[in-house]
């Protein structure tokens, strides 16, 4: 009867948040539900045919359950999925309650599997609840260490959550980041490993971002052979311990990289598959990696995963593509600094004239720090950019660090975010591509000003 | 005859977290503007520091399991020279968990009790896992103008009777959340929780730990006036946001 109870207050909140366009929220519906009803995840949860698993790591975790979800649908089971960005108890609860019936059953419940992005924090919680097949770990980078305390903290939450996991349950670990593989030696089930093999893409050492250096088993520092990008490559350990990266079972061994998308070449168990995204950046490579893996592991064909790939549209502003007044406008979200150290890397790859728009602000889910822009590498701009436009309620922070790397006189402050798009745009020629690279509630505003103004092409530079 | 600041930059691997970098790049570039050279140097794990070969020594901030090999670090092989350099009058800046272990001591989180230099007359403790981090933007009224930056440390530091803080908290939380100072001053070495990075967005602070190092060796030096503009813009913003917020405007 709670659960009935539980279900019909989430749909109801649901629906109304729809109705008053509170757009996307789902904290209201699951915080009702699991009001009501504690237990209303783990219950339902198990109704699944499927099971559950469970998508985490700093980086990637809504792309890469995007890639999955379409392989899933691919393979033909049917998918129960939390929204992007919704991922914390609450935002498993409501997608939960929103997919099932009023009886608190599911429709085809045989052919569901949940495939859920979670929170890394919550990633112990969500394992006791889901009691998942699968825990897909993508990468453990310095990200808003002043909301979850201490990238070690986050790890030592991550091995106790493994360690308690079923002995069915299996693990799929980045090999190339080390304080993701060391998660192996905890896991009381089957683990998985994947990682990039093609070297062309790396480079000799660690960038300044780089914060995971250390042994897992000893803490010695690692030697590199290849670094993909932050601390991912291939590490060892150089002292008597002897850890190493593991070798991996997946692997991509071919990366194509530019401006428009990326060709991956994997080989898995079951054979190879080329799989042509429209993403660009290594950092999008690892998620579809990471995505073939999880795949891979539950048994799917080569067929299902190289079609799932195919269907693939970019997650909700992880890198989205829009025209707005005759330009090409793609919106890329900037997270911490080795992710935008590989964004610049890939938008400059292709030659000089790139015009750039950065929105940087301090609102939590941006972290309120904004000091990681000096471990940026924002020099790669430097005779790359034609324009470069800067906003957000930090704007001006943004613009004292790219005057430290030398590009002063490029930089244009407009801390309004209409005004500062409406700007970037102009300074792009017609025909061109604009970048615009923002944090997660810069994003949210642009991604909104630029729909109005793709809708309504001839308004962008009149509305005020 | 061409000016030249000495900076060794200590464990930059291990202690590196909140953007230290912009530190550094801080002083290269303030010193490079008014055409003084800079020689930098990066001292890690068992690497020894001479005293007299630098005007001016930075350590930044790490989490626990770095500070902890950098405590041994210091009891074992740097902490004599640093203070023998701070003796003699060399600039020390020393930021976040950098500032705690140069102190006498630091209890962190889990009781355990990470001896420290003894540069400042202070100790510092970590509650326990459970207390409230002081993380937010801070304004620090100091001698010469305003301090901005942010916060994020768990530990408490108290200073000893006599000793002064670097500045007086306007916003934030500074160094115990309840006597309202930040940071401290012993001579020629200063510690402080702020970073942001620090220097970049405090121009002032920077020329002050450039001048007063360079003193010590040259008597006639001149530091002439540099286009600050876009440093006092980003400084004026982030005073407004941390009082705007109204954390604990005064
Ligand atoms: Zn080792």
């Amino acid at each position: 009867m709670r659960r009935i109870a539980a279900i019909a207050a989430a749909k109801a909140a649901a629906a109304l948040s729809q109705r008053l366009k509170v757009g996307g929220g789902t904290a209201l519906p699951g915080l009702l539900a699991e009001r009501i009803d504690p237990d209303i995840v783990p219950e339902m949860a198990r109704r699944l045919g499927q099971g559950s698993i469970i998508v985490t790591g700093t980086n990637g975790k809504t792309t890469t359950a995007r890639l999955l979800r379409g392989i899933v649908r691919a393979a033909g089971l049917g998918v129960v999925a939390n929204r992007a960005g919704s991922n914390l108890m609450r935002g498993i609860a409501a997608a939960l309650a929103e997919a099932a019936r009023l009886d608190g059953g599911f429709a085809g419940a045989k052919r569901r599997l949940g495939v859920f992005e979670v929170d890394e924090a919550t990633v112990p919680e969500a394992a006791r609840a889901l009691k998942p097949r699968l825990v897909l770990f993508t990468n453990l980078f310095r990200d808003q260490l002043d909301r979850y305390g201490e990238v070690e903290h986050v790890a030592a939450l991550w091995r106790d959550a493994v360690r308690q996991l079923d002995r069915s349950a299996t693990v799929v670990l980045n090999a190339d980041d080390p304080s993701i593989a060391g998660l192996a030696q905890v896991s009381p089930g089957p683990v998985l490993f994947y990682g990039v093999e093609d070297t062309s893409r790396g480079s000799g050492g660690l960038e300044h971002a780089a914060d995971a250096r250390w042994c897992p088993s000893c803490g010695s520092e690692l030697a590199y052979s290849t670094v993909f990008y932050g601390h991912l490559g291939h590490w060892s350990c150089p002292t008597h311990c002897r850890v190493a990266r593991p070798s991996a079972s997946v692997v991509a061994t071919r990366v194509e990289l530019d401006a428009e998308g990326t060709s991956l070449a994997i080989a898995l168990p079951g054979g190879e598959i080329s799989a042509p995204l429209p993403l660009t950046g290594l950092y999008n490579a690892y998620n579809a990696l990471a995505a073939v893996a999880a795949a891979s592991a539950l048994g799917f064909g080569t067929g299902a995963i190289a079609r799932g790939l195919g269907s693939f549209t970019a997650a909700f502003g992880r890198q989205e593509r829009m025209n707005v007044g005759g330009r090409r406008v793609q919106v890329i979200l900037a997270k911490n600094p080795a992710g935008l150290n590989e964004v610049l890397r890939t938008i400059t790859a292709g030659g000089a004239d790139v015009d750039v728009a950065l929105f940087l602000n301090d609102d939590i889910a941006d972290g309120r720090d904004v000091s990681w822009i000096w471990d940026v590498d924002f020099d790669l701009l430097a005779g790359k950019a034609r324009s470069l436009t800067v906003s957000g309620n930090r704007a001006w922070d943004m613009a004292l660090r790219l005057k430290y790397a030398g590009l002063d006189s490029l930089s244009q402050v407009e801390e309004d975010a209409a005004a500062a798009l409406r700007r970037a745009l102009r300074a792009t020629p017609e025909d061109g591509q604009l970048y615009v690279i923002p944090t997660y509630t810069a994003m949210l505003q642009v991604r909104e000003l630029l729909a109005r103004w793709a809708r309504r092409p001839a308004f962008w530079e009149a509305e005020k | 005859m061409t000016l030249k600041l000495r900076l060794a930059h200590l464990y930059p691997k291990l202690m590196n977290i909140y953007g230290d970098r912009g530190n550094i790049l801080c002083l290269e570039r303030r010193c490079r503007e008014r055409g003084i050279a800079f020689e930098l140097t990066e001292l890690g794990l068992g690497e020894k520091l001479k005293p007299k070969d630098y005007d001016l020594v930075f350590i930044g901030g790490a989490q626990d399991r770095e500070q902890r090999r950098v405590a041994e670090d210091l009891a074992k092989v740097k902490g004599k020279a640093i203070r023998e350099a701070a003796a003699k009058g060399v600039v020390i800046l020393a930021v976040c968990g950098g500032y705690q272990l140069l102190g006498r001591h630091y209890r962190i989180a889990e009781g355990e009790e990470l001896p420290g230099v003894g540069v400042f007359g202070l100790w510092t403790e970590h509650p326990g896992p459970g207390a409230k981090r002081f993380i937010g933007n801070v304004v620090v009224e100091w001698a010469g103008g305003t301090l901005v930056g942010f916060e994020n440390h768990g530990g408490r530091t108290h200073l000893d009777a006599g000793v002064e803080p670097l500045g007086r908290v306007v916003a934030g939380f500074g160094n115990n959340g309840d006597d309202g100072g930040e940071g401290a001053v012993c001579g020629n070495a200063y510690g402080t929780y702020l970073h942001g990075s620090l220097l970049p967005k405090n121009p002032r602070f920077a020329d002050h730990l450039i001048e007063t190092a360079l003193r010590r060796r040259y008597k006639y030096l001149e530091m002439a006036p540099l286009d600050d503009r876009v440093e006092e813009m980003a400084h004026a913003a982030a005073v407004r946001l941390a009082t705007r917020r109204g954390i604990i405007s005064v």
